[in-house]
């Protein structure tokens, strides 16, 4: 405790500023050190654990979306499969891959974050983003493709002559089962929900990669950049689920 | 000072140039695993059930992969890991009794009550409009 009294002066001091250090009031700490903990190592433990236990609530959260998926495709199975077809294969290896390599790009920038080197930081981080924008650019590009078709969810879904699972509804029409329109609103809800969360690392990473330039991340301090980087890496896991239950069913 | 304020790299055995070849070795996995699991994806294993099977293992190894070295589990403290753990462990608990219960009423689904159109007339191309409302239509089913 011999420290509480350089932190009770600091907590007077201008907030972020380092006001009053080196000045004989007790030995300089880092600026980044907030007071309520001990020390830094507490600091980056204690909010290392708070980002894993927000990463539990996003794995449950989407685990809802997986858990309603793996019903209806039970319930559906022979809509599912022919209502994955039409999207296209290629096209989800290429995101696969894309944010395999943004996943890459961003350990390597929390690497570079933690040896001191900030110019390195920041292009590791322009290059996730840059993969982040590619990753949506091909869900563009996927998702008109569909808008397109009529392959909307719910009752936005237009009926499609090549759908052989037959029901007869309520004006005794024969139309497609609703096996093919739940596919697709499970297919926009989940990949909708991913892009959001691409869309809101896109934000971190730029603020991320701000910070960086200015050179405020060192072997010292570069917690934002860590835990950043969970986020993304739990982005890219999602994704990695997501793949092969909407491509590569068969 | 320094000493605890430097903690947290101490975690990471390694020089920076040893750790940037683990990472860039498991992103050689991960494409790879990739590779495998869009290949297997033309192959018939079967069954339905056994492709995706597969596919999922496949997807598994890849999340382990991610979160052992990129978000460096591996080289954390254990709490986190356990964290880490406890979540998909209850996410496991969770999706079990829901197909343990989706397995044991197959027989009481609505789509078992469908009339089946054996030889549909050619069907009404893509001018129908939309479906209607769900409710009118379980009602006529």
């Amino acid at each position: 405790m011999s420290t509480s009294t350089v932190d009770l002066h600091d907590a007077h001091g201008e907030p972020g500023g380092n006001t009053g250090h080196g000045d004989g009031h007790g030995p300089a700490h880092d600026p980044h050190h907030q007071h309520h903990f001990t020390t830094m190592e507490q600091q980056a433990d204690t909010t290392k654990i708070g980002m894993w236990l927000f990463l539990v609530t996003e794995v449950l959260t989407f685990g809802g979306l997986f858990a309603g998926f793996g019903l209806m495709q039970n319930r559906y199975p022979q809509e599912f499969i022919e209502a994955h077809e039409h999207l296209q294969r290629p096209l989800g290896t290429l995101n696969t891959v894309v944010l395999l390599i943004s996943s890459f790009t961003m350990v390597m920038a929390v690497l570079c974050a933690r040896t001191n080197q900030s110019k390195k930081t920041v292009r590791y981080l322009m290059l996730t983003i840059a993969c982040a924008f590619i990753f949506l650019g091909v869900k563009y590009f996927e998702y008109s493709h569909k808008y397109e078709e009529g392959l909307l969810p719910g009752n936005y879904y237009h009926t499609q002559a090549t759908d052989t699972v037959k029901i007869i509804n309520a004006a005794g029409q024969i139309v497609p089962s609703h096996g093919y329109a739940t596919f697709f609103s499970f297919y926009f809800m989940m990949t909708g929900l991913h892009g959001i969360h691409i869309l809101a690392g896109i934000g971190l990473l730029t603020w991320i990669a701000i910070r960086a330039n200015r050179g405020e991340f060192s072997n010292a301090f570069y917690t934002p950049v860590d835990l950043v980087g969970l986020f993304w890496h739990l982005v890219d896991l999602i994704w990695i689920y997501l793949f092969p239950l909407y491509y590569l069913i068969s | 000072m320094s000493s605890h304020n430097t903690t947290s790299h101490d975690e990471h055995p390694h020089d920076p140039k040893a750790e940037a070849r683990v990472y860039i070795f498991t992103l050689i996995g991960l494409l790879i695993l990739t590779a495998i699991t869009v290949g297997a994806s033309y192959i018939q294993f079967g069954s339905s059930a056994a492709n995706i099977v597969i596919a999922l293992t496949i997807a598994t190894i890849k999340a382990v992969l991610v979160s052992l070295f990129f978000m460096h589990l591996l080289h954390e403290k254990p709490v986190n890991a356990v964290i880490a753990v406890a979540g998909f462990l209850f996410l496991g608990i969770f999706l079990m009794f829901d197909f343990i219960d989706i397995g044991s009423r197959a027989n009481v689904q609505p789509t078992n009550l469908h009339v089946p159109v054996a030889a549909a007339p050619a069907a009404p191309g893509g001018s129908t409009p939309a479906m209607p409302a769900p409710a009118a239509d379980s009602r006529k089913e």
